[in-house]
């Protein structure tokens, strides 16, 4: 038992008494630098629990002077950012969607906004500059499946397309091939007219006799030229654009199964100043009427 | 010194040292974890959570299994940029049923606890079996092989599992389970009683496809994620921890 302090005879200074095989370690003082960041750490955690939420009390905790909490934080940046963009976003909340395109300054602001917006929020299906994809309708051209004005876009984007929103826009294309409507030779020939509207069909027999389906059968939604209606989205098969394939198999496929693209309502997720910012940037992007 | 002869005894004893190094670590544990059972304000009082509708259960499972949690977290945290991306930051209520909870520590991909009705049934099955067929950029692995049928004769057992740990499964929701698990596929069909037990579930036949896949489930999973609160009911000051 170590009990009384031994001195290592050659530097003179204590031992803490252990000893291996031979070896004693000495029990030097801590560097007076160490100690006193130590207690100075000891001291910030002392006014740390005064200023700060620290000690819990059962079901509720010491709330500390400064009365901090990250979420209501939150609140006072979010209103900050709120402020000081306040005197375009309550100018866009005020101005008519129509007219905003005719100041430059919320015009401007409104681009910049809309693009972040769009970036964040429409890129994963219209693609990073509007160009679309396989059944998302590029937004940088100016043909419109749902109506291309300010009015358009924007009740779209409030809404959605056949989402779960009473004012959504809705339509649907009936299963041709799937509910036997048509046979599946019929259905060629409707496919094979459809081609010739983009001078694409390579059977003008059929196209023929597919011309005559297509009248008792499309036009009502296509429009005659099949050109398309925008009331009921029903987009123009005459221009080559094709939202899932201009190849006979697609269109085949289209008639026999037919298409009902979502879009979800944003209004469900974003403020009625930050859709029009959207909206008059996606006019922008392509040909807005 | 009589504490000097304590300590050579501990020193000396390798089970007591074991022993009293085990209370002293508990105690630092305790004194982090107890105030979190115990302080009112942890989990907050909000309207609308529920626990997870047999399908959606199964997708969480799915996400699991996958390992969804090693690039998505779930979870907005309190900041002006994450609030104005992916939406309201998320409470500790949202995630109270999770078990084990999905909040992650890793964004290699976004944030997916607002996920819910951002984009359409299409849009997550098609980005499931082919991410960069929607977004060139992404580095994301496919997941088409989900379009296998969904295995679903124990669901039930699922939720009773869930109960013992606490997530309030009550004997009407155990004993519908497979049917209500159905039901969420199948729009045409009578999905009252589905909607009653898990209000707001997404009803649809979300690959397309006529038999349950596991992909189905996942997507039901996604679509319901961050939407059960509405937080238009709530003042800030209610939501402060």
């Amino acid at each position: 038992m170590a009990t009384e302090v031994e001195k290592d005879h050659l530097s003179g200074v204590e031992t803490t008494g252990h000893e291996w095989d031979g070896l004693k370690e000495l029990n030097n003082p801590l560097p007076k630098w160490w100690l006193y960041v130590l207690y100075a750490c000891i001291a910030w955690a002392v006014v740390y629990w005064v200023l700060y939420p620290a000690w819990p009390l059962g079901t509720t905790y010491t709330k500390g002077i400064l009365g901090y909490s990250s979420r209501a934080t939150l609140f006072q940046k979010m209103d900050e950012a709120r402020q000081s963009q306040a005197q375009y976003l309550d100018a866009i909340a005020k101005t008519p969607l129509d007219q905003l395109r005719g100041n430059a300054e919320l015009l401007n602001f409104s681009l910049a906004g809309g693009r972040t917006m769009f970036n964040e929020n429409c890129v994963p299906c219209h693609g990073a500059g509007g160009q679309g994809g396989h059944g998302y309708p590029n937004l940088a051209d100016d043909k419109w499946m749902w109506g291309g004005t300010l009015a358009d876009i924007y009740q779209t984007i409030q809404h959605g397309i056949r989402a779960d929103d009473p004012d959504t826009r809705i339509s649907q294309m009936p299963r041709f091939g799937a509910d036997g409507v048509l046979t599946r030779p019929q259905i060629d020939d409707t496919a094979e007219f459809v081609l010739s509207l983009t001078g694409t069909s390579t059977d003008a027999e059929a196209a023929k006799r597919g011309a005559v389906l297509f009248a008792e059968n499309c036009v009502a939604c296509h429009g005659d030229k099949g050109q398309g209606t925008a009331e009921v989205g029903a987009p123009a098969l005459n221009d080559g654009i094709w939202l899932y394939g201009g190849d006979k198999k697609t269109v085949v496929e289209t008639i026999t199964y037919a298409r009902g693209g979502v879009m979800p309502a944003w209004s469900k997720r974003l403020d009625d100043t930050t859709i029009k910012q959207l909206a008059v940037y996606v006019h922008e992007l392509g040909g807005g009427k | 010194m009589a504490h000097q002869d304590f300590h050579h005894r501990i020193e000396k004893n390798v089970l007591l040292m074991m022993v009293l190094v085990l209370i002293t670590i508990s105690i630092g544990g305790l004194v982090q974890i107890i105030p979190l059972f115990t302080i009112e304000t942890t989990i907050e009082k909000v309207a609308g959570v529920r626990p997870y509708s047999p399908l959606e259960l199964a997708g969480f499972n799915i996400y699991l299994r996958e390992g969804c949690y090693n690039c998505h977290s779930q979870q907005v945290r309190p900041f002006r940029d994450e609030v104005e991306r992916y939406g309201h930051f998320s409470l500790a209520a949202e995630s109270m049923y999770d078990h084990p909870f999905q909040w992650g520590s890793k964004r290699t991909g976004p944030d997916l606890a607002r996920v819910g009705g951002k984009y359409s049934n299409d849009w997550h099955v098609q980005h499931l079996i082919h991410p960069q067929a929607v977004v060139p950029e992404s580095v994301m692995p496919r997941y088409a092989f989900l379009l296998e049928p969904l295995k679903f004769d124990d669901v039930a057992e699922h939720l009773k599992t869930l109960k013992v740990l606490g997530v309030p499964y009550d004997d009407d929701m155990i004993a519908n389970a497979k049917a209500d698990l159905q039901a969420q596929h199948n729009p045409d069909g009578d999905t009252e009683g589905l909607l009653k037990r898990y209000p707001k579930a997404v009803v649809a036949k979300f690959s397309g496809h006529a038999d349950l896949t596991e992909m189905d489930a996942l997507v039901a999973y996604l679509q319901m994620l961050g939407t059960l609160v509405k937080f238009t009911d709530y003042k800030p000051a209610q939501l402060q921890q």
